[in-house]
């Protein structure tokens, strides 16, 4: 890693199926941020309230995405890299889960 | 009425002491309820808030949550919301053959004592709980298994005792007990003494510490038990859900650690999983190999928990008492006091009917459920003597 | 990178946790007196947060870019850890977190590391047994809750000052900064260098309260020109500085837009009829100071104490030693210093971990001096007692469960609660994700009666700052680690 080698150099990630050419230097928050020009990309559990970027630095975990499958991503510690797949929304449902229940006669 | 005390004096403001100050204040009895802590601060908040009847074997084990529960739904019904009382059921899965008979053994026994309980085959479980292991050789349903948010019930239920003119005091350690006349008759504290006609020890795992300011024995001791929280997570699993081997390790004696899977989601979305078994009186040093076979345990029940997080575990200690029965009422060996405890993992499901019948006690009238296998002097005496302090002591 | 270390048989001798200015400085310290350092950081590459820079800033032929200080320190240092890394004196573990610290049963210590999850590669755990451990865990952000603060665009000023320093661009180009302390200056010059404009700096407190130590800010030189660098960039920039001002509402639908500023007396009470808006607002940088990361000295029962900003931090002797032998902390975990106390203090903590004699008298003269003005400092920047002034009902507290200040307030009067563990356990405020980081601080001043015991602040501090996991971690990877080779769910055991 070398100013020589990244400076002015960018990769191509995609968010929620949209390729976004990035400058390697981004982190996947600056990314939407900055590139895509969002302030928000999840919504809460409770009340569905927008909610991006706010410690920065790892410790609130508010700034949540799905990166190449793996969940509950901090976007604000992951550097970008090429082909990187990120997919945004709710942390109530990972993407293609069912979150209904099944129907039961047991339940009251 | 004491000259200057209260008719019943608790101590410990745990999920029983709490149920039992609601009951006897609304039988119109004085109250206090005395803890060194805060309320709820032992295992009442250490725990995982069960309402079981799936596990407990027959007898007066299984006739004291049977009662409880309805004490729960009948008497208590209004205030299931307040508490997060949930009816979501049990599942008890049997993932061997011998723990299958062992589950069939139990069924039998519990549908002889109307516990209602179905049978359920591999499709029907599925459909039940879709993300459980599959090869799970069968499994019986429990609709009567219910779950509350345990610090929610030590609130309310002592902020209900509270506007019913009880008296809770947190944070005064109860260092003795008061002696007067020949009967117990009151604790002392070091911000003073504390007079009643009934002192109730409900101390919890802390029991037999009390017992012995009393001069009597009871062996009540810790079984330390961990319990993992994941992430909040869509809904996943539907009922409380725990093996049958689980049934083997609550009636069993041993010291050493045990651990069988127990999972269950809360209202808030996290997933609550444990359980462990071990005695370690009261230590807080952290058993690393039992969160792992606790988390192993939880894997093997449900596979897609290896991708879910853990974000904290906490440990409780259950009162644990020798044969597998609490212990409820009036002590023969000490005039004036009564216990309360030694209900194991089953604390918070057996608390409210555990209070009712001691409010009925106390109050002299006649109590629901037969008091006597229960006695708490049922285990023979020390050896060790009183530590009692005569009203005419100064100290 | 260094591959993760499989757990040996033999402790090692010295484990620094945290690689930021304190944890550099006594890796360095270490590794100069011979013992084998193994320095385990969450972050990718050196720096922690104060130094915290993107690849390109690490290249040799790179300028020290604009926004940091002390820049060549941490090249040194930086430099000196690279050679003892070349040379197999220094274990790199990047991306690893401390997820658990206990004492080992030999007198040595259990260091529980794990990938964080944002690591890429298998997420396996593994266990150092070390002899001695430096741990530097660094700060955050210390947050209050005021309305509105849960919109988008609106985050930590640490949060500001993290982004512009690895993306050399602002997150924002109207930012407001408030709260109190230096950093807000610090932040918003980090703004300004960009070309992003800062709309206000909101400054709770009026500054007199550096008279009184006002000879020991002398004492620190490099702060008086920092601070006079910082004043005239700002006026330079007409950037208002509003003392006694707070942030009272955040207004906007999906996103920051306008602010509600109002004044605020000594206690922080807000001043009735003060409000005024300021518009076009894209950016908020809340800062109230910084919160020692305390879960794995909390895991170790070390001896704490409450240090003069409300911070829970951990006691030490003259050798950065804490009440549990072979433990020694450095940096902000034994009070906020700064930077540059930080590396004095780690260069203590490392040549007594070394066993190499006492510290060098310039180590301690200068942790004294950083000592002395951060005392200043946080005399002259208390957290305002009134906050709750500018609460309502819906207010969130809690972050991560969304629990109210009506809820909270609510459940502590109505059911008598008296302790911060007591409100969480009957609101879930506290439970979610973060447990409790950012809640925490809100969360003592609103539960505890501390006035009825006497250590009632410090308990508190001690109940919020309570995490038996400093990180998730996936069952998966706590279950891969059962090898007795037990059926699951059996009864027995060995």
């Amino acid at each position: 890693m070398n100013s020589s080698s990244t400076t002015g150099r960018s990769v191509t990630i995609t968010i929620d199926g949209a390729p976004l050419r990035v400058p390697v230097t981004r982190t996947v928050a600056a990314a939407l941020l900055l590139d895509q020009e969002r302030m928000a990309w999840r919504s809460t559990r409770r009340s569905g309230s927008a909610r991006g970027l706010f410690c920065g630095i790892g410790v609130c975990y508010d700034c949540l995405a799905t990166i190449n499958g793996r969940a509950s991503q901090r976007t604000c510690l992951v550097e970008v890299a090429d082909g990187m797949e990120v997919s945004t929304g709710s942390t109530t449902d990972a993407p293609g889960e069912p979150s209904a229940r099944p129907g039961d006669a047991a339940h009251g | 009425m004491s000259r200057t005390g209260s008719d019943v004096l608790v101590i410990g403001a745990g999920a029983v002491g709490a149920a039992i100050a609601y009951f006897c204040s609304e039988a119109g009895l004085t109250v206090q309820v005395v803890d060194r802590g805060e309320p709820g601060s032992g295992t009442s908040s250490r725990c995982e808030g069960n309402i079981l009847v799936s596990d407990k074997e027959h007898g007066p084990e299984l006739d004291l949550a049977a009662y409880s529960l309805g004490v729960w739904q009948e008497d208590l019904e209004e205030h299931g919301a307040a508490w997060e009382f949930e009816q979501k059921g049990g599942i008890i899965v049997a993932s061997q053959e011998q723990s299958m008979r062992s589950l069939r053994r139990a069924l039998e026994a519990q549908r002889r004592h109307a516990i209602s309980v179905t049978e359920v085959d591999s499709a029907e479980l599925a459909d039940l709980e879709p993300h459980l292991r599959d090869d799970a050789v069968g499994a019986a349903l429990y609709p009567d298994d219910a779950q509350v948010m345990p610090m929610l019930v030590v609130s309310h239920l002592l902020a209900m005792a509270r506007s019913r003119g009880a008296e809770v005091l947190s944070g005064r350690e109860v260092t003795g007990m008061l002696h007067s006349g020949g009967r117990i008759s009151g604790v002392r504290t070091p911000a003073g003494d504390l007079h009643a006609d009934a002192v109730v020890n409900a101390a919890g795992p802390w029991a037999a510490e009390i017992a012995r300011f009393a001069g009597v024995h009871l062996p009540i001791a810790p079984r330390r038990g961990y319990v993992m929280v994941t992430e909040p997570l869509p809904p996943r699993v539907f009922h409380k859900v725990y093996a049958a081997e689980y049934i083997d390790d609550v009636g069993s004696s041993a010291s050493s650690l045990q651990c069988s899977p127990v999972v269950e989601g809360t209202p808030a979305g996290s997933i609550l999983i444990g359980s462990s078994r071990e005695r370690v009186g009261f230590s807080e040093a952290v058993n690393r190999d039992a969160l792992r076979r606790i988390a192993a345990n939880a894997t093997s029940l449900f596979p897609f928990l290896r991708d879910v997080k853990v974000i904290r575990h906490y440990h409780g200690f259950r009162p644990y008492s020798p044969d597998h029965v609490p212990v409820l009422g009036p002590d023969p060996r000490a005039d004036g006091l009564w216990h309360a405890g030694g209900h194991e993992g089953a604390g918070i499901g057996l608390s409210v009917g555990t209070g009712k019948l001691m409010a009925q006690a106390l109050s002299g009238a006649p109590t629901d459920l037969d008091l006597a296998p229960f006695a708490p002097e049922r285990f023979g005496e020390p050896t060790g003597g009183a530590q009692t302090i005569d009203e005419g002591d100064d100290l | 990178m260094a591959e993760p270390m499989t757990a040996g048989t033999a402790p090692i001798g010295a484990v620094v946790i945290g690689a930021g200015p304190a944890g550099l400085a006594a890796a360095a310290e270490l590794v100069r007196a011979g013992t084998h350092v193994t320095l385990v950081d969450g972050s990718p590459r050196f720096g922690g947060q104060y130094w915290r820079h993107g690849a390109a800033d690490d290249s040799p032929s790179a300028p020290s870019p604009r926004w940091h200080h002390g820049w060549s320190t941490y090249r040194e240092l930086r430099d000196t850890l690279l050679g003892a890394e070349h040379a197999g004196h220094l274990t790199h573990l990047p991306s690893t977190h401390v997820w658990a610290l206990d004492h080992g049963h030999a007198g040595g210590f259990d260091v529980h590391v794990a990938p964080t999850s944002e690591a890429v590669g298998p997420q396996d755990l593994c266990t150092i047994a070390a002899e001695r451990v430096v741990l530097c865990p660094g700060a955050y952000d210390r947050q209050l809750p005021v309305p509105g603060w849960t919109l988008p665009g609106v985050m930590s000023a640490g949060s500001v000052q993290a982004f512009i320093k690895t993306q050399r661009r602002s997150p924002g180009q109207r930012v407001l900064l408030a709260g109190t302390g230096p950093f807000l200056m610090a932040a918003a010059a980090t703004v300004l260098q960009t070309g992003a404009r800062v709309a206000a700096i909101c400054e709770s407190t009026d500054l007199t309260g550096w008279l009184p130590g006002g000879a020991s800010a002398a004492l620190v030189p490099s702060k008086i020109t920092e601070g006079a660098q910082y004043t005239s960039l700002l006026a330079r920039h007409r950037v208002p500085f509003l003392r006694r001002h707070a942030v009272t509402e955040i207004r906007g639908e999906d996103r920051v837009r306008a602010v509600e500023v109002s004044r605020v007396d000594a206690a922080g009470a807000v001043v009735a009829g003060s409000a005024r808006v300021l518009d076009d607002i894209d950016v908020v940088g809340l800062g109230w100071g910084f919160v020692p990361q305390t879960e794995l000295l909390m895991q170790t029962g070390a001896e704490t104490r409450l240090d003069g900003d409300g911070s829970l931090v951990g006691v030490v002797d003259g050798s950065q030693e804490s009440s549990i032998p072979g433990l020694f902390l450095a940096g902000e975990i034994t009070g906020v210093t700064g930077a540059a106390g930080a590396v004095a203090e780690g260069r203590v903590a490392g040549r007594a971990a070394a066993q190499s004699g006492t510290g060098r008298r310039r180590d301690a003269a200068a942790r004294a001096r950083h000592r002395t003005f951060a005392g200043a400092m946080h005399h002259a920047h208390p957290v305002p007692r009134r906050w709750e002034d500018w609460m309502r009902d819906e207010t969130v507290v809690c972050r991560c469960e969304e629990v109210t200040y009506e809820e909270v307030t609510t459940a502590r009067d109505d059911l008598a609660l008296a302790d911060p563990r007591s409100v969480k356990g009957s609101t879930r405020a506290g439970m979610g994700m973060c447990q409790g980081r950012i809640c925490g601080f809100a969360m003592a001043c609103l539960s505890s009666q501390s006035a009825a015991r006497s250590d009632g602040d410090h308990a508190a501090a001690r109940q919020v700052s309570n995490r038996p996991f400093a990180m998730p971690l996936s069952l998966g990877a706590l279950a891969a680690e059962h090898t007795d080779g037990e059926q699951p769910g059996s009864a027995s055991s060995r």
